[in-house]
């Protein structure tokens, strides 16, 4: 345990320091969006791995998070933290909503009603003049500096998307170890067992929803900070919603870094391929994106994380067997 | 509002939810088959329409000619899909699975954008254009014939699985595999003719839609969510519940972008979706 927190402190300190070492904007770039799309995963993964419910309309969520902190700001002056607060705290309370019209769907029906969720969301703001409809919104550059989120170079971006990502990663892991995190597992898994034993099913999922669609928000947010630009075509997609749930099955659902395994993996590989044959505009970069993301969902159902316990498991086994195979003969 | 727009629109509505039936029929029959949603279901429809381009740019040959053609290349593509990718699925969780299929459709995405370019590409002059009047309403004639078309091969589907041997043998494996494959029926060969069919109804309304409706990579987006919709409320694995699901969903899309404006169309639709899977979960006519 020592050593565990040790390593884990170093990892930390690397991981802080890391804009200091490598100066290079593609770099710090391609981090920052690493480490966002961890952050998004690890947020999925509360709903999508712990309780098992795939969710394909997070997208939504991440939308009402990035115009909501945009929408206060514009139009109230309210200051981005605050803001994304309040985007946090409106997608847990629509989340409610979201909960109430899909869970009572099982499987694919529940996995489809949410993308209709979603398209329904983006239709919805794309013709919304108030939220300034398909043209979007532009945060104004007039204030810098960490008050008002807003900065000129990558460096805070990216000290701002750890930062996030480690408080989901918080949250997660304090979910996994409390009764909620037995709860939802068992409902995965057993989810007859459980509701006989009396755990009231529906509303350990709807706290795994809301909790998953708050942190969801933080990260619309953040992308409007990030970007200052939003409209309904960046952060109200099925594509996104789906990407949020792939880095999850990439890394491992239900795991605490499977999702950011799974982000460093396929967010490295798409900026990569992007860079090299995404210029071409023949969809070169997307094709070896997408052949990626088959022979990953045939070959390793159980995502990269589970694929390596797996492999752990077996040598041990093997030696284990070695072992006693070694005291029979003896 | 004139009566006559009302029945002008009621029509355009039938029409096109007859393409949105056939494209969904072979969603539904994989899905009542083997349990897999394809999220890829709509490139099978882009395929078909870019086969029909092509012959028809290249060799001048009319898509209604090339439609037996078109559809054989379709059901073959299918098949090959299912004996080197899907196969491997079968028993995998369901959410590699669905990753595997939407997988699939970026690929095949990305592939047109490859070989044919993104451009936006149609086919103009076809045997099929102009329009007709029928009982005081104008009809476009590539319209009329596709939905006659859809109709035509749905109605070949069906006879095909309830006159058949080989589509009692679909049908008794979607039933249950267990007790079929006991009976003596390859279930493995069963899913591959699942694929094969399912892929050349899609490419079948590619053809039907590519004398009227824009050609490019992307084309398959449109027709997939409605065709979801539409497995949902006939039912996953219904062929007749997807065929009049997909009629009123033609039907409910025109009618909502008549009252409230086309950009609203699909959102109408998706409400209606939402609100009938709150009460009837298992879809509109699906069993309960």
């Amino acid at each position: 345990m020592m050593k565990r927190t040790i390593l884990f402190a170093a990892l930390l300190a690397l991981l802080v320091a890391l804009p200091l070492v490598s100066s290079n904007p593609a770099h710090l770039n391609l981090a920052i969006l690493v480490l966002m799309a961890a952050q998004l995963g690890v947020a999925w993964n509360l709903l999508g791995g712990y309780a098992g419910q795939v969710s394909l309309g997070h997208a939504a969520f991440y939308g009402v998070g990035a115009y909501t902190s945009t929408l206060l700001l514009l139009n109230f002056g309210v200051n981005p933290w605050l803001g994304m607060l309040a985007g946090g705290v409106v997608a847990a309370g629509l989340s409610f909503g979201f909960g109430w019209s899909c869970f009572r769907l099982k499987g694919h029906y529940f996995a489809m009603a949410t993308i209709a969720v979603v398209e329904i969301v983006q239709i919805v703001f794309t013709n919304w003049e108030y939220a300034g409809a398909a043209v979007g919104l532009t945060i104004p550059m007039a204030q810098r500096g960490w008050g008002a989120m807003v900065f000129a170079d990558k460096q805070p971006y990216y000290l701002l998307a750890l930062g996030l990502l480690l408080l989901t990663l918080a949250a997660t892991w304090a979910v996994e170890r409390s009764h909620l995190g037995y709860y939802l597992r068992a409902i995965k898994d057993e989810p007859d067992a459980a509701r006989s034993i009396g755990i009231p099913i529906a509303r350990y999922k709807q706290i795994a929803l809301a909790l998953s669609a708050f942190f969801t928000a933080l990260g619309g947010s953040l992308y409007a900070q990030k970007e200052l630009y939003i409209d309904p075509g960046s952060v109200l997609t099925t594509a996104l919603s789906i990407k949020m749930a792939l880095v999850s099955i990439l890394g491992g659902v239900g795991t605490l870094f499977g999702p950011v395994v799974g982000a460093v993996v396929l967010t490295t590989i798409e900026e990569l391929t992007r860079a090299a044959f995404g210029g071409s505009g023949r969809g070169t970069d997307t094709m070896i994106y997408a052949g990626l993301i088959v022979v990953i969902a045939v070959y390793y159902p159980s995502g990269l994380v589970g694929w390596w316990h797996e492999r752990v498991r077996r040598s041990k086994n093997k030696r284990a067997a070695l072992a006693t195979d070694a005291e029979a003969a003896a | 509002m004139t009566a006559e727009i009302l029945l002008q629109t009621l029509a355009s509505g039938v029409l096109i939810g007859l393409i949105y039936a056939l494209v969904a029929i072979g969603l539904t029959m994989i899905f009542g088959v083997m349990d897999i949603v394809n999220f890829a279901h709509g490139e099978f429809l882009m395929l078909g329409m870019y086969a029909s381009f092509w012959l028809f740019a290249l060799f001048a040959l009319d898509p209604m000619l090339t439609l037996p053609l078109t559809v054989l290349m379709l059901f073959a593509f299918g098949v090959l899909l299912y004996k080197f990718v899907i196969r491997r699925i079968i028993d995998a969780p369901m959410l590699s699975q669905i990753f595997t299929t939407f997988g699939l459709m970026i690929l095949l995405r990305g592939a047109a954008q490859f070989f044919w370019k993104p451009d936006f590409r149609s086919i103009e002059n076809s045997w099929v254009s102009g329009s007709v009047k029928l009982a005081g309403i104008q009809l476009g004639k590539p319209q009329l014939v596709a939905g006659l078309g859809a109709i035509a091969v749905t109605w070949l589907v069906h006879a095909f699985l309830t006159r058949t041997k080989l589509g009692a043998a679909l049908e008794a494996t979607a039933a249950d595999k267990e007790a079929a494959q006991l009976m003596g029926i390859d279930s493995n060969r069963m899913f591959s003719l699942a694929w094969g069919i399912g892929a050349a109804c899609a490419g079948a309304a590619g053809v039907l839609l590519a004398t009227f409706f824009p050609i490019f990579p992307e084309v398959g987006a449109n027709f997939i969510l409605l065709a979801f919709v539409v497995v949902n409320l006939g039912g996953f694995g219904s062929v007749t519940g997807a065929f009049w699901a997909g009629i009123l969903v033609g039907v409910i899309e025109v009618m909502g972008g008549l009252l409230l404006g086309p950009q609203y169309k699909l959102a109408v639709v998706l409400v209606l979706f939402l609100g009938v899977l709150m009460f009837r979960p298992q879809g509109l006519m699906g069993k309960a």
